[in-house]
């Protein structure tokens, strides 16, 4: 499901752990003025460095693009964390908890899912992974499946 | 590339008789926490303080990454023999955790600073 982006997009690049922190200083400015509470923008920042972490570790490094979307009803924000790494082999296998080749705590995918309303990843291997979250202001998920 | 901030300023780590108190604020880069786990680990070692507290009310989001180092500074001081206190985390943060489906287990909290010494005063497990 594409929403066409109301405003254009923020690229960042990823390339190190001082990127890390500037992606989410970013979708902080940004959820904050879009009218996001303090609970969705911490969920939203910590999704966006679980994601832009894989982005460095598992892609060797990438950029992320954040876009504010307004569908007439909320407003949104839209975050890509893009690289042109290995790519998932088996990505049903990635989206488990607990499963990491990076030696984590292997929440980072799975997690993020968790934390937002919309996640789809695209990957192929040897092409690379784009993961894209969104999150909507004041909307509470349907389900909230894998929650302990 | 432009680096926001070259050199990022340690963390400090107080000594506060037997107990060691560590003050996290704001952005905490990964490199930062792996380096503070170091620190805290070589003070406790050298030290022989019984307890750490980590005050991290000042941190904005725990993602995956802090959440392990915090957890294994935890279970390193335990073999060191000074037992950990996590305090004041914020309510945002809390929510977040869960939800990621980082509930941090092993480690034991406070509300704030006070309480955490408080606990760790009052000896037991």
């Amino acid at each position: 499901m594409q929403q066409s982006g109301q405003a254009s997009a923020t690229s960042l690049p990823i390339g190190s752990d001082a990127d890390l922190a500037w992606v989410r200083q970013q979708v902080r400015q940004c959820a904050a003025q879009l009218g996001f509470g303090l609970v969705q923008q911490t969920k939203l920042v910590t999704a966006a460095s679980e994601l832009a972490r894989n982005t460095l570790v598992h892609g060797g490094g990438g950029r992320a693009e954040i876009t504010p979307l307004d569908n007439g009803r909320t407003r949104g924000l839209r975050m890509c964390f893009i690289d042109s790494g290995p790519g998932i082999r088996d990505l049903e296998l990635a989206m488990t908890d607990g499963y990491t080749t990076g030696g984590g705590l292997g929440l980072g995918l799975s997690g993020a899912k968790r934390l937002v309303h919309e996640f789809s990843v695209d990957t192929e291997p040897g092409r690379g992974t784009t993961v894209t979250a969104v999150a909507w202001v004041a909307q509470v998920p349907a389900s909230r499946p894998g929650v302990r | 590339m432009n680096q926001p901030t070259p050199g990022q300023p340690a963390v400090p780590v107080l000594a506060l008789g037997d107990v060691l108190l560590v003050s996290l604020q704001g952005e905490l880069h990964d490199g930062m926490a792996e380096q503070l786990q170091h620190d805290i680990t070589s003070r406790v070692a050298t030290s022989g303080v019984t307890g750490v507290v980590i005050d991290i009310s000042g941190v904005e989001i725990v993602d995956s990454f802090l959440g392990r180092v915090l957890a294994e500074i935890a279970s390193t001081a335990r073999l060191l023999a000074a037992r950990t206190v996590l305090a004041g985390m914020r309510p945002a943060v809390a929510i977040t955790l869960v939800e990621l489906g980082l509930t941090l287990p092993g480690l034991v909290t406070a509300l704030d600073v006070d309480r955490a010494m408080e606990l760790l005063s009052r000896g037991g497990s």
